[in-house]
């Protein structure tokens, strides 16, 4: 048998049949690896479920109609197809014309609808969304006219005094406590054969992304499409100021405990190699080196460290999953990097630990040790 | 016969108190040697030195005629572990390795750990089918046996013991007085510290000290 053999097997030997010290020990280790990789997968995972709770406050990036270049339907296709699918939450054009109801002059909203509940979420419609031949109307209108859901009314374009009225049904009065409630909305299509063309005033995303990274999208958008593109700066300002306040917090919390974790493990170290000084007393008077022992402890605790990192990569991530599934109703996602930072961090922590009480016990007198003393 | 061990005007001391004083001693190749005295009367000390666990504060030790008394450290356990075999009254095994393994730990710090030769010592000691064995799960004679195959092992030139009877009873003590004669019968070097007359006139010779100095010698029959 080689040496490197039985030094492996002597480190397994004392791993697994000193259950009870090797429970306590991983214990430690692995507690600190949960709570550390549970941590960092929150620090890392929150500002994506947070990002997709931002998106429910509406559009974060808006392209609007120049006069000279009219933006289309199909401009805003175009622009949609810049941005990485995972990411597009929704994007819905919209159209506004003047239109009398009943001879009342209100404004219209044409928007793609289906779209429109992905980008404005917090919408609340009472009746139905509607369809073709449907209008929505915003509470307000529906106050001016005292309609319901489910009335019909006759709608024509104002700029088109002479066009016939066409009759459309109400599918839904709309709610949202701002502007919103002065518009009728009806789906797009049915505006633009109204209207005879293609023009749209303003396309509205809803991404999920950090201010720099639509900064980046909102060029290259402009860039493409020739169009006003900006971000809605309330919006993405807000979520960044708390996504960079929650991250601080996460990473103080985490920075925290990987000292505790290191004085906890460090304690634990300290208190298996000084039971085991008789034990290397045993060895150098057998004739190991100071070296030796060195790489005998080193070789225990790098075993130690692993064990206590897989451990608790594991159970860091079924932590950080619970959390996230209780607070944001999502599964985070498994990040294989951090798994193995993880491993190796808790195998760095665990040696490093070991450092000073096995140097201090490996210069022990045999003669000492091995009558008692 | 060669002079294997030779400790020349010996001395020992710790602050004002001299645990050994000027002792000279010869130990010849094959010979099997007691050092027998009352606590405190400076065996351990002289165990310790002869062991190279120590060094003298004074004088000199020659091992195979070379000087240990100026070695480091590093150089004290390299000789160690080449040269003497170390028997324990405690027994001193390693609580998580088996007996198989006691034994290698020997070899692994010497040259090479060899199964099958570790299991033949443990076979000269009468311990083979116990290999698989914890110390836990041995009793005291045993772990004394697995003591000596491990102190063997590496073919030592002197196999120092430290009161082996100590922690047995009259069977065991038997058993491992028994081994000592093979040891010996074989031509090896056993120095024996103890307190036991019974132990120490199956040697050759008996070396009595007290308070720190040598104050007898008596030949055994």
């Amino acid at each position: 048998m080689n040496k490197q053999l039985f030094f492996l097997r002597m480190l397994l030997s004392s791993l697994l049949r000193r259950r009870s010290r090797l429970l306590v020990a991983l214990l430690a280790v692995g507690l600190g690896a949960t709570l550390l990789s549970g941590l960092v997968t929150l620090y890392k995972d929150v500002p994506r479920q947070l990002g997709r709770e931002f998106r429910s406050y509406g559009a974060n990036l808006v392209i609007t109609s120049d006069s000279t270049h009219p933006l289309t339907v199909a401009l805003a296709e175009q622009a949609a197809a810049l941005v990485p699918q995972d990411k597009l939450i929704g994007h819905s054009s919209c159209r506004y014309e003047n239109i009398r109801i009943n001879e009342l002059p209100f404004m219209a909203s044409g928007c793609e609808l289906e779209q429109l509940r992905k980008t404005a979420p917090y919408w609340q419609v009472d009746g139905q969304w509607p369809q073709a031949g449907e209008v929505l109307l915003g509470q307000q209108v529906a106050a001016s006219l005292g309609a319901f859901a489910g009335d019909v009314l006759e709608l024509a374009l104002t700029a088109r005094g002479a066009q016939e009225p066409r009759t459309f049904k109400v599918a839904g009065l709309l709610k949202t406590g701002s502007a919103e409630e002065k518009f009728v909305y009806l789906p797009l299509s049915e505006l633009l054969s109204l209207t005879s063309d293609e023009r749209v005033d303003i396309t509205e995303f809803s991404i999920q992304a950090g201010e720099q990274e639509l900064g980046t999208l909102a060029q290259t958008m402009r860039e493409s499409t020739g169009q006003h593109v900006r971000l809605v700066r309330r919006v993405t300002h807000s979520e960044v100021t708390v996504l960079s306040k929650l991250k601080a917090l996460v990473y103080i919390v985490t920075v925290v405990v990987l000292v505790l974790t290191m004085v906890c493990v460090a304690t634990t170290m300290v208190a298996v190699v000084a039971e085991r000084r008789r034990e290397i007393g045993l060895r150098k008077a057998l004739g190991a080196s100071d070296r030796g022992i060195f790489a005998e402890f080193m070789g225990e605790s790098v075993l130690l460290g692993l064990g206590g990192g897989v451990l608790g990569a594991v159970l860091g991530y079924l932590f950080a999953d619970a959390v996230s599934e209780q607070v944001f109703g999502r599964p985070v996602q498994v990040n294989v990097w951090l798994s193995l930072v993880t491993v190796l961090l808790s195998i760095v922590v665990t040696a490093l630990s070991c450092v000073v009480p096995v140097k201090s016990a490996s210069r022990v007198d045999p003669a000492q040790v091995l009558r008692g003393e | 016969m060669a002079v294997v061990l030779k400790l020349e005007h010996i001395s020992k001391i710790y602050g004002d108190l001299k645990a050994l004083d000027d002792i000279n001693l010869e130990v010849q190749e094959g010979e099997w040697l007691s050092i027998m005295g009352p606590s405190g009367s400076g065996k351990s000390t002289m165990m310790n030195i002869i062991g190279c666990m120590d060094t003298p504060s004074m004088g000199k030790v020659l091992l195979e005629g070379q000087d240990l008394s100026a070695l480091t450290g590093a150089e004290l356990t390299s000789i160690r572990r080449d040269k003497i075999g170390l028997i324990f009254q405690q027994f001193h095994l390693v609580n998580y390795l088996t007996a198989l393994e006691n034994v290698m730990l020997a070899q692994y710090y010497h040259s090479l750990p060899d199964e099958q030769e570790a299991l033949e010592a443990l076979k000269q000691v009468g311990l083979e089918k116990r290999a698989s064995h914890l110390p836990s799960q041995l009793s005291g004679g045993e772990q004394q046996r697995v003591c000596i195959a491990r102190a063997l092992i590496n073919y030592p030139r002197v196999i120092l013991a430290d009161e082996p009877t100590g922690n047995l009873d009259e069977n065991n003590e038997k058993l491992v007085i028994e081994l000592f004669k093979r040891m010996h019968e074989e031509g090896r070097t056993v120095i024996v510290v103890t307190h036991d007359p019974e132990v120490a006139e199956h040697s050759q010779r008996t070396v009595i000290i007290d308070h720190g100095r040598l104050s007898k010698t008596v030949h055994n029959t």
